[in-house]
């Protein structure tokens, strides 16, 4: 029997490190789908999927009997044709947001998925200051050559990045 | 009675680096030359006494006193002697025990190697590492001390980890550790320019090789530990955005922009504040990943089983210690002058764009990191940030990041054309694009993602190679008479192209399969078969095993054979292990592991194929040699005697 | 430039003080998302008699707590005194058998008491997840309308008890 699977990366980003610290091994025994569309969701959502007792694990590098039991009503689902939408909402109904490795797009977490943007944008700024201040420099009045590490502005300057940002 | 030796050691330890952190400091401010030179001979008792205690404690380890609770919690007598000795960093108490000693070497070694720093400088930088010591000690020997007996002692120990019973536990925790402390000496020398207001080139200079090392150590740590989950875990997973991990990370991100704010600092005298400002960031994040993995606010199964109230201390320590540097740099940082001048097409601002990119980077792990702990806080309901959110997010960093690393070697400092750089760059630009949109093409389907990935890493290795070749023409006389720094800048840069052509190449087309498999059975995968031959049981030091045969062949020729492992460790800890069987090339691995044993002989097995994952390993270690390159270059290394007073008569300006 | 330290003094303020929030919660502790919805869907069979079936119509009329419970699970064992001691003070509680063998099942409830009114016996674990149910032992108050009112997860002790489920019952019982 040949079945060869390939993932775009797209789904790979989405879903696919699997490093995790359990011991144990293969969690998913060969298991039977009617398209490989269906086992590329599968596979995807047992890797989104958190496993609610564990320390920080998916279901599918779990080894407890929950995780087994839940990676079994995700297969029962996606063979009997459910969406991802209709899995994940199957899960989050009884165990809440915290189940997603992915996190929902809600008010709450709005800071969570724009955040980066915003830090690109506070990034951008920082540059056009630091570039604007230097063409300030440059039309200042020629004086003598400046040694490196004495002040040349009036007003204190200080680059400073804000921690963490 | 060692293991009193051992505390007893520890206590005078902390004697020691409270004369190191206050009398090389008072001295420097009073200019009192006796109290200055206090600071080599403390740092050298101070490592002596840590040195004793964790020889204690290693004794008690290869000695199996169980009578100390910590050794009882993390060891036992059927663990081989060489992992007994490992063991001692296996848990909490050891573990700082081992950073504790690795911040009194590190100490000795600034001591050893200061004879070409001003003597206050010297003073200054040994007196804060006595400080950040105080920190460390008092923690241990207040909350977590690792010579606490046990009455009555068992008569058998816990033991250690089985996952930890591992080659990689011998590597991955001291360099990791290497590296987090390393970062203690960049930051002890940013405050010593801050306290003594000599912020200049000079301090640069003096300062990079110990903060390149640092960074070489916390690359080799990582990557061991990425390396080591790969092969160890039996998932083929390297990276899983752990909190842990990301604790890691994150220093990483903004040690690499401290080095390059370092390079400029030194060469033109500009971004002095930043260069400063990072170290205090850098190593604010190794103390808040200490505060994450032991103190019990989030859950990775990488975390020490440690407790809040120890949280309560180290949290105390960072808020402290971070608040003063910030405190300090506010009040001396504005006296610093701008340093030299550059153009907004420049070598500087390619820097500084890299080192913003880096900052936002670490941001963005930082902010993904703690978010869950922050909606939990505010009662806004618990969620769970993993690799689904950290990839979709991290990746459109890393690219322009790469272009950066591609042109920025090729501008100018101070002032450049663009034009000038598009002339010296186009070449690589256009031959990296067609190899990135072509070479996916070998594999199954072609991705936009992967190209684009493979499109960039390929630009900065053409970029590094057209250097080259016109610099050396590739002659190795001339390649020779390269400087280190320069050399090890361009094989550093390389070593990240590789690992970025390795993750690209890994997560776009890598194959995975479970398979359900009877002795003589075969399976194919990625035009590999895979033939099961059963197994059969194996006996090791402190566990039985079940010991499977997998023979691969291509094509009908065999090429390898695979032996997964399933291992029953017989200690208390005697869940099942998953031991996997690689076979290693340079363009792909093949890997086996055991799952769960099924009726008349058949077994759960899992295979993979991972193409080009060597290339990750390939890259971390051209990163780590590159940077060793660069940190042994000899305008380090040389004091000219009669320059130390002229330089530090020059150095009397801000 | 003093905006820009005083933005970072408050950044690594609010780093810190989240951090010292977040040594006070737990994080392995999840909300129930069933609080304020009606009792989900399920049926198993009564532990004691095979034939007949347990619903969520069983949790209705009266204040019920469920308690997911089995005999392999050691903690459950710590809070069955203060289960029976519930039950004499008249609350109705109906037990969820998770995951458990019968015989066992038995076993534990003979020597040990038994607080149940009723008691499921869930052996696949499907009610369980109905329930959202991801460790033993797991404490729910269900209103007389049948609404999921409470979760406890872990063993029940005296101040849970006293602090938070008698008085949630008492105001149950009057509304």
């Amino acid at each position: 029997m040949r079945r060869h699977f390939t993932r775009t990366l797209r789904g790979a980003l989405a879903a696919l490190l699997l490093a995790g610290a359990a011991s144990a091994a293969a969690n998913t025994a060969l298991l039977e789908f009617d398209n490989p569309e269906q086992e590329s969701l599968y596979q995807g959502l047992v890797r989104e999927l958190r496993c609610t007792v564990c320390q920080n694990q998916n279901l599918l590098d779990s080894n407890s009997s929950l995780a087994q039991d839940l990676r079994e009503k995700v297969y029962d689902q996606v063979r009997n044709g459910a969406t991802r939408e209709a899995v994940i909402d199957f899960m989050v109904s009884r165990y809440g947001d915290f189940v997603l490795y992915r996190p929902p797009l809600k008010a709450e977490t709005m800071l969570l998925w724009f955040g980066p943007l915003l830090f690109l944008l506070c990034g951008g700024a920082v540059l056009a200051y630091v570039l604007r201040q230097q063409k300030n420099r440059a039309l200042e009045p020629i004086a003598a050559p400046e040694p490196p590490a004495a002040q040349t502005d009036p007003k204190p300057n200080r680059k400073k990045r804000r921690r963490g940002k | 009675m060692l293991p009193e030796i051992g505390q007893f050691a520890l206590a005078l330890a902390l004697a020691l680096a409270l004369v190191q952190g206050v009398v090389p400091l008072a001295g420097a401010a009073r200019h009192h030359v006796a109290w200055m030179s206090s600071a080599r001979y403390a740092a050298f008792a101070q490592f002596l006494m840590v040195a004793i205690a964790y020889g204690c404690l290693t004794a008690a380890f290869i000695n199996n006193d169980f009578s100390v609770q910590y050794v009882a919690g993390n060891s036992n007598t059927l663990l081989p002697l060489y992992y007994r000795i490992t063991a001692v960093w296996g848990g909490h108490e050891g573990s700082l025990l081992l950073w504790v000693l690795m911040l009194a070497g590190w100490g000795v070694a600034v001591a050893t190697f200061s004879r070409n720093l001003p003597l206050d400088m010297a003073a200054r930088v040994l007196g804060v590492l006595g400080l950040v010591s105080v920190g460390f000690l008092s923690f241990m020997i207040f909350t977590s001390n690792p010579f606490v007996r046990l009455f009555p002692a068992p008569v058998e120990g816990y033991d250690l980890n089985p996952m930890l019973q591992d080659p990689g536990m011998i590597y991955h925790p001291p360099l990791l550790y290497m590296g987090y402390v390393g970062f203690s000496v960049a930051f002890a020398f940013a405050i010593a320019a801050l306290l003594s207001g000599r912020l200049d080139a000079a301090w640069a200079r003096w300062s990079r090789p110990w903060t390149t090392i640092a960074w070489v150590s916390l690359t080799c740590g990582i990557g061991l530990g990425s390396w080591w989950a790969y092969y160890e875990l039996g998932w083929g997973g390297w990276w899983f955005w752990d909190p842990v991990e990301n604790a890691s990370f994150m220093p990483w991100l903004t040690g690499t922009a401290l080095i390059h704010s370092l390079a400029v600092t030194e060469k033109r005298g500009t971004f002095r504040n930043w260069t400063v400002m990072l170290a205090i960031i850098t190593f604010g994040l190794t103390l808040l990943g200490a505060f994450l993995v032991r103190s019990g606010v989030i859950t990775s199964v990488h975390a020490f089983a440690t407790d809040p109230e120890r949280g309560v201390f180290i949290l105390a320590f960072f808020a402290v210690t971070i608040g003063l540097s910030l405190a300090l740099y506010a009040w001396r940082a504005p006296q610093v002058g701008l340093g030299g001048r550059f153009a907004a097409w420049s070598r500087e601002t390619m820097l500084l764009l890299n080192n913003i990119l880096l900052v936002i980077a670490a941001a963005v792990v930082l902010l993904g990191t703690i978010y869950p702990l922050a909606m939990d806080a505010l009662g806004a309901g618990k969620i769970s940030v993993g690799p689904p959110y950290f990839d979709s997010v991290f990746a459109p960093l890393m690219l322009p990041l790469a272009a950066l690393i591609a042109i920025g070697p090729l501008v100018r400092w101070k002032q450049d054309q663009p034009v000038r750089t598009w002339q010296r760059t186009r070449l690589a630009v256009i031959a990296a694009a067609a190899a990135g949109a072509v070479w996916p093409l070998f594999y199954a389907n072609w991705s936009p993602l992967v190209s684009l990935g493979l499109f960039v890493a390929l630009w900065i290795v053409l970029a590094i190679g057209l250097e080259l070749q016109e610099r050396t023409r590739f002659a190795p006389t001339a390649l020779a008479s390269l400087k280190p720094a320069y050399l090890g800048m361009h094989v550093a840069h390389l070593g990240l192209a590789l690992l970025m052509i390795g993750v690209a190449m890994v997560k776009g087309y890598e194959v995975e399969k479970d398979v359900r498999l009877s002795p003589g059975e075969t399976v194919e995968v990625a035009g590999y078969a895979f033939t099961f031959r059963g197994t059969i049981p194996q006996r090791g030091p402190n566990y039985m095993a079940d010991r499977g045969t997998v023979e691969v062949a291509r094509g009908g020729t065999p090429v390898t054979t695979l032996y997964p492992e399933k291992r029953t460790y017989a200690s208390k800890r005697g869940m099942p292990m998953t031991k996997a069987s690689l076979d290693r090339g340079v363009l792909r691995d093949l890997y086996a592991s055991l799952g769960d044993p099924l009726d008349k002989g058949a077994w759960v097995i899992r295979i993979y194929y991972k193409p080009y994952i060597s290339w990750l390993w390939a890259g971390c270690i051209l990163m780590a040699l590159g940077g060793l390159l660069a940190a042994s270059d000899r305008r380090y290394r040389v004091a000219v005697p009669g320059k130390q007073a002229a330089g530090a008569m020059a150095l009397g300006r801000t | 430039m003093v905006m820009r330290l005083a933005i970072s003094g408050v950044v690594f303020a609010l780093l810190v003080g989240l951090f010292w929030v977040g040594l006070g919660l737990n994080p392995r502790e999840l909300p129930s998302p069933l609080v304020g919805r009606p009792a989900p869907a399920f049926q198993i069979p009564d532990l004691f008699d095979p034939e007949r079936q347990v619903s969520q119509a069983d949790l209705r009329n009266r204040v019920t707590l469920l308690n997911v419970w089995a005999s392999w699970c050691t903690s459950c064992r710590a809070e069955h005194r203060h289960l029976l001691a519930l039950r004499r003070q008249g609350v109705r509680i109906v037990g969820l058998n998770y995951k458990d063998d019968r015989a066992a099942a038995f076993g534990y409830l003979e020597s040990g008491g038994n607080p149940y009114e009723i008691v499921g016996f869930d052996q696949s674990g499907n009610a369980g997840i109905e329930w959202g149910v991801y460790g033993t032992p797991e404490t729910f108050v269900i209103d007389r309308q049948g609404v999921v009112r409470y979760k406890h997860v872990g063993p029940l002790n005296e101040v849970v008890i006293r602090d938070e489920l008698l008085p949630l019952i008492t105001e149950l019982e009057r509304s």
